[in-house]
């Protein structure tokens, strides 16, 4: 798992990225590598960058200088629906089509691959129960028959269902309650270990992204801070680094303890 | 007779009309869907277009409708008299609600489900069918029901291009000031456009329903059904459309004659007169009555129509735009030179009669005060009433100046009326003196007498048909129906015939054939 990371899944090379819209750069500089089968948790402020920095990965945005590389072919090259077929993304806001029923939206990318029916059907039941949704219960409703957690929930089967090799997941986890959050981070962990699958993950939860990551890389401006194992994260003498952990031993004290 | 009983004595010809109206507003919703809304898709893609296509859009809708058929009937293919020219009226009218509506419905489309559409890999193609299209379709609806309306009602102006439907009862109704008529017209013309409100208002719910509650069949499929039959239904209805409008074509060869009228009771017997006769010969005849405003003229030279009845005061002054002169002979002999010279078309010999202003008093005060010319009745003029039709009160050559050529002062401001009202009201001593027209059928019944315009005040509008030059040429049994015609038709004969029509509300072509009788005209 951590042996290939001269065959990185993703690698960024001296990315800048700005919107036409406004002058400072989005992303700066930024190069960093993602190994086949690891997760990397991007933590960082409001603003920062992590959504930009995913996008740029499934090329719903063009690097304005460097190169964005996935499966070692700059993103520039990659026939962009291909490429977008074989990356599974849960969109922050969630995305969900409002038109189509819980099953129809699970089962787009499937459906677009031309899946056949019965092949569809069975996915659907097993992504809505992996993430705790009762198919009888759940299948036929529409978006706006759902709560916000459950709707984010539909956002994240979404995204798994043609099983793609890679996994872009902003936020995915936002809206839950702490237990059923617990309960999807242990799923997504069993997950892609069992399933080796390679995901660049979202987060603003100090305590998820030491739970999941294989790594974290911290953000602030468009650039990395740090990139650290979840060990050497905790050892870190950066001060946002700090900061961050800082919260975890503020807003409990007993937390200390679950962390790795 | 109640406005039921009229209806059920009339029903096959509304029932006609209904279905006339009905295809011709369904044909071109259809064909403006066909257009509007992939026009309305390109304009989302390219922005800039947007400005410029939509203002164009709103522009055509502002055209009037009569400049517009005017404008429509030389074309080649989509011109012509007839449903054709309607239908391409009715589109450009229909056009705006339908791309604006599809533009706002897919631009509103909310930007993170289109992301996330683009973020699953979904093609353009992908995109727009399964998620822009489906989301945007009520407010799309909402602009097909908006344009459907628009239609509904200006299809009832379609008559005045002779394409039918419940315009022709309207613009009769208002005509013969008969006001069962203009009901049969205009209260199926409102329901037809409530239903149709009614009827897209269900489907544009069910659209938007759908969004959010488990149907049957998923959405699109529906869509595709939905699509799928309305397209046979109206293949259908086009085709029957497209087999009466098919007869529009000019008249080429030499055994058919397309016979034109204008939209009132007098234009269409003369038509029929000549239709009749010529059948009579062996002629084809197609009848293309009750045009509106100028067509028939524009219909003329675009050699949609070969012969119409005219009045040379109207070619003179609104055809050829001469100031008014009062000679008749140097009027019809000025048409007959410039029409022949402009537009290849010949004037007949007149017909023996004139359709001008007539200014009326009461028959028995006419015989006891032994009045003949309208100098004459000007001396009593200052005990008199007058009252006048609006359209006579604001013309130049109205009133104004028509009293200071015979220096006439009434006892009274002129009463101003409507022109249908003002022979009762001198049959019934209300006023003195009206302004009447010289062939109105109830001249003779209400015994009124029309005192001559001894100083010529009036300009000519003698009756004469105008023919196409071609047409004239080519079908003799044409040169001689015109010249058994000529000088043929007196003002009395005229009044009659208007009258059997308006009052005794009798069909222009029996009385026509009863006309041809008395005349000896119906043999060869
Ligand atoms: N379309 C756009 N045009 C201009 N600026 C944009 C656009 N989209 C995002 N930005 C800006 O880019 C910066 C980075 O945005 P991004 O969405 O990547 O932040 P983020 O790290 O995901 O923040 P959050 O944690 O709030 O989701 C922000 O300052 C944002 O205002
Ligand atoms: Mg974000």
């Amino acid at each position: 798992m951590n042996d290939s990371t001269d065959n990185p899944l993703v690698a960024f090379r001296d990315v800048s990225f700005s919107h036409a819209s406004a002058a400072a750069p989005i992303i700066s500089h930024l190069t960093f590598l993602v190994a086949p089968g690891e997760t990397l948790v991007l933590l960082g402020q409001s603003g920062c960058g992590k959504t930009t920095t995913l996008k740029l990965i499934n090329r719903l945005l063009l690097p304005d200088a460097g190169e964005v590389i996935v499966e070692g072919k700059p993103t520039t090259e990659w026939d962009p629906i291909r490429l977008r077929r074989r990356t599974g993304y849960v969109i922050q806001e969630g995305g969900l089509f409002p038109h189509f029923s819980v099953a129809e939206n699970v089962a787009l990318v499937p459906a677009l691959e031309g899946w056949e029916q019965a092949r569809i059907r069975r996915r659907v039941d097993e992504l809505l129960s992996l993430v705790g949704l009762e198919p009888r219960d759940f299948a036929d409703r529409y978006p706006a028959e759902l709560s916000g957690g459950q709707r984010q929930r539909i956002g994240v089967a979404r995204a798994l269902a043609a099983d793609p090799p890679l996994l872009l997941l902003d936020e995915p986890f936002g809206a839950l309650d702490p237990l059923t959050r617990a309960s999807l981070q242990r799923e997504f962990a069993t997950l892609s270990k069992s399933l080796n699958k390679t995901a660049v993950f979202v987060t603003h939860d100090v305590r998820e992204a030491l739970l999941l990551g294989s790594r974290i890389g911290l953000m602030q401006a468009g650039n990395l801070l740090l990139l650290e194992t979840p060990e050497n994260f905790l050892k870190a003498k950066n001060e946002q680094a700090m900061a961050y952990l800082e919260t975890l031993r503020v807003s409990a004290g007993s937390i200390q303890e679950d962390a790795p | 007779m109640s406005f039921f009983s009229f209806l059920k004595q009339n029903w096959p010809e509304l029932s006609t009309l209904l279905r006339q109206h009905l295809s011709l507003v369904l044909i071109s919703t259809f064909v403006a869907v066909a257009i509007g809304i992939p026009t309305g898709i390109l304009l989302t893609r390219k922005k800039s277009l947007r400005g410029p296509v939509l203002g164009l859009a709103n522009i055509m809708q502002t055209i009037p409708s009569l400049a517009l058929f005017g404008f429509l009937i030389p074309l080649p293919f989509i011109g012509g008299i007839g449903a054709r020219t309607a239908i391409v009226a009715l589109v450009v009218y229909a056009l705006l609600p339908i791309i604006r509506n599809t533009v706002t419905g897919i631009v509103g489309v909310d930007p993170n489900v289109r992301e996330a559409a683009v973020a699953m890999g979904m093609t353009g193609r992908q995109i727009l069918w399964q998620v822009e299209l489906p989301l945007a379709m009520p407010v799309i609806i909402t602009g097909v029901r908006v344009a459907m309306v628009i239609a509904i009602g200006v299809a009832t102006i379609a008559a005045a291009v002779g394409a039918g439907g419940l315009g022709v009862y309207i613009f009769r109704g208002l005509r013969q000031y008969d006001n069962k008529l203009l009901l049969a017209g205009a209260v199926p013309a409102a329901l037809m456009a409530l239903s149709a409100d009614f009827g897209l208002g269900l489907l544009e719910k069910h659209f938007s329903f759908a969004g959010r509650r488990k149907t049957g069949a998923g959405p699109r499929v529906k869509l595709i059904t939905l699509g799928g039959v309305a397209i046979i239904a109206l293949a259908l209805l086009f085709y029957s459309g497209w087999r009466n409008s098919r007869s529009a074509d000019p008249a080429a060869n030499n055994d058919h004659v397309v016979v034109g009228s204008k939209d009132f009771t007098e234009s269409v017997i003369l038509a029929e007169i000549v239709a009749q006769m010529l059948e009579a010969r062996g002629v084809t005849v197609e009848r293309k009555y009750e045009l509106g405003g100028n067509l028939p003229h524009d219909a003329m030279l675009a050699s949609r129509l070969d012969l119409y009845p005219e009045y040379t005061g109207t070619s003179y002054t609104a055809i050829l735009h001469h100031q008014p002169i009062t000679d008749p002979r140097a009027v019809y002999e000025q048409v007959k030179a410039e029409y022949a010279q402009k537009f290849g078309v010949a004037v007949s010999e007149p017909l023996g009669f004139e359709n001008t202003f007539a200014i009326l008093i009461r028959g028995a005060e006419a015989r006891r005060l032994k009045l003949k010319t309208i100098s004459e009745a000007a001396r009593y003029a200052s005990n008199w009433r007058a009252g006048f039709g609006q359209d006579f009160m604001s013309r130049a050559d109205g009133y104004p100046g028509f009293s200071k050529a015979y220096g006439l002062k009434f006892a009274d401001q002129p009463r101003e009326m409507d022109l249908s009202l003002t022979y009762i009201a001198l049959s019934s001593g209300q006023v003195d003196l009206i302004a009447g027209n010289s062939t109105e059928g109830r001249i003779a019944a209400l015994d009124l007498f029309q005192l001559e315009d001894d100083r010529h005040y009036f300009p000519p509008y003698e009756a004469v048909y105008l023919v196409r030059q071609d047409t004239l040429s080519g079908v003799a049994q044409l040169r001689e129906v015109l010249a058994k015609l000529a000088h043929a038709i007196s003002t009395e004969e005229m009044r009659q015939l208007n009258y059997e029509v308006d009052a005794n509300k009798r069909s222009q072509a029996e009385v026509v054939r009863e006309w041809m009788k008395r005349k000896g005209f119906d043999g060869l």
